[in-house]
């Protein structure tokens, strides 16, 4: 049986991502907002597949509507979906070079950020801007260093 | 060690669990309203992480707050000052204004509504649904605020509150797109509905027939039909009234009177639906004809 190490440290990451979320910043800025629960899950997903997956995503993906006061479930699912394409092709994007990967966590936060919408839409009618599609550019800048970090804090307390 | 081929598979399964999962959460809250009871205790639970997220930006303002000039301090008072005696002024005849329309609604035997409580709030500033014009406040149901409460400010108003926790709230503001505010043109009485458009500074009335008689300028007045708000406080002024061509109603637009991006404090208000009158002896006198009051 796999010792399930570290957990307290995985769910730090997660609750600074959540943290990181609804911190208030300037109204200029709040399109360029990286989306910090989708990195952060992205890279658990990417590097312990068989232990951060759909379930987690949901879980987190719950807080985060509670905390944004949206429809409970939208970012649930959001976050699912894409975290089932991510935990399926692990190996694939574990093998990327950095700027390729964050490529990729692009093309994931489009899908994110598009299922978010579809279902507001569906719900309430919301129009968007193209404003909107800004924080896709800084969650891809910012994917490398989110790594990096995140790689760390995984070798230093051997998170498995 | 780790199963290889058996993953797929059970990722799929459990992706179908989520989606299912999520979907049924989805509808169940924004279109049924489910959850608010449970909703109000999860909130409870995360609060200290809005807390947390609201520190940064008290401590900024803090420091502005402290590092203000003993000449701009001095000039704010004198304004206030000023401001101040005006409005005292102008409250000399407010309480016997009050009185004698508390007495002219009495002759007519219609109910009055006066607001009972008025709490202070002030805004959380922390990061909310893009989609929705919301904000927070700090109060909760341990001060008493409830689902439905009407929210104010100084200028008009605000919205209601949707959501609440212990120690925190969420207001809808009133210009959200699922929003929606009963009003009444205080020029000329018209019965009107103010939608949110989803757009902060606009709502929008829809219809309403080509000829009605507003216009622009018009200044919108809670009528207190809804039941939520209390009647009489304004909402928006009429920016623009067009009639289209060949369309049966026209397309008016307003400006809600409210800065609704540079909101600070906002008056929670309890309503109380009063007996007909507080004064028995005038409440006997006008349930009879008129003629008997004149003949003692």
């Amino acid at each position: 049986m796999i010792p399930m190490r570290g957990r307290s440290k995985l769910l730090l990451t997660f609750f600074i991502a959540l943290f990181l979320s609804i911190l208030p910043i300037p109204e200029v800025l709040e399109n360029f907002r990286p989306h910090w629960l989708l990195l952060v899950l992205i890279y658990w997903c990417m590097a312990l597949p068989y232990r951060v997956s759909i379930g987690y995503a949901w879980g987190v993906g719950l807080l985060l509507d509670l905390l944004l006061g949206a429809p409970l479930g939208v970012r649930s699912l959001a976050l699912a979906v894409v975290v089932y394409i991510v935990s399926l092709n692990h190996r694939v994007i574990r093998n990327l070079s950095l700027w390729q990967q964050a490529l990729a966590v692009g093309l994931f936060t489009m899908l994110y950020k598009l299922i978010i919408f579809w279902v507001e839409q569906i719900l309430f009618d919301v129009a968007i801007t193209p404003m909107y599609l800004w924080s896709i550019l800084t969650t891809m800048l910012i994917w490398p260093w989110i790594f990096l970090i995140l790689r760390k804090i995984r070798r230093q307390f051997t998170i498995k | 060690m780790k199963p290889i081929f058996v993953t797929s598979t059970a990722l799929q399964v459990r992706l179908c669990f989520a989606i299912f999962a999520s979907l049924i959460l989805i509808v169940f809250d924004s279109k049924f309203d489910s959850f608010v009871n449970i909703r109000m205790y999860f909130n409870t639970g995360v609060a200290p992480l809005i807390y947390a997220a609201n520190i940064p930006g008290e401590m900024l303002q803090g420091v502005s707050q402290n590092v203000s000039t003993r000449q701009d301090l001095q000039t704010r008072v004198k304004e206030q000052e000023k401001k101040l005696f005006l409005q005292q002024t102008q409250l000399l005849q407010f309480s016997h204004l009050k009185k004698e329309n508390q007495r002219l609604r009495a002759l007519l035997n219609s109910p009055m509504q006066e607001d009972s409580r008025k709490l202070v709030a002030e805004l959380v500033t922390v990061n909310l649904d893009p989609f929705a014009l919301q904000i927070m406040v700090n109060k909760g149901t341990s001060d008493g605020v409830y689902i439905g409460q009407p929210v104010l400010n100084e200028q008009g108003v605000v919205g209601q509150v949707v959501d609440v926790s212990a120690t925190l709230s969420r207001i809808l503001l009133i210009s959200d797109i699922t929003h929606a505010v009963p009003v009444r043109v205080q020029r000329n009485d018209i019965r009107v509905l103010a939608n949110g458009s989803g757009e902060l500074n606009e709502l929008s009335l829809p219809y309403v027939p080509q000829n009605t008689d507003i216009q622009k300028g018009d200044i919108l007045v809670t009528s207190g039909l809804g039941g939520v708000f209390p009647e009489g406080y304004p909402v928006a002024t009429v920016t623009s009234f067009t009639s289209p061509m060949g369309d049966a109603y026209a397309q008016v637009s307003a400006k809600p009177i409210v800065a609704l991006e540079r909101l600070r404090y906002v008056l929670l208000v309890w309503q109380q639906e009063q007996p007909l009158l507080q004064n028995p002896s005038i409440q006997k006198d006008s349930s009879k004809p008129t003629t008997d009051k004149a003949e003692p």
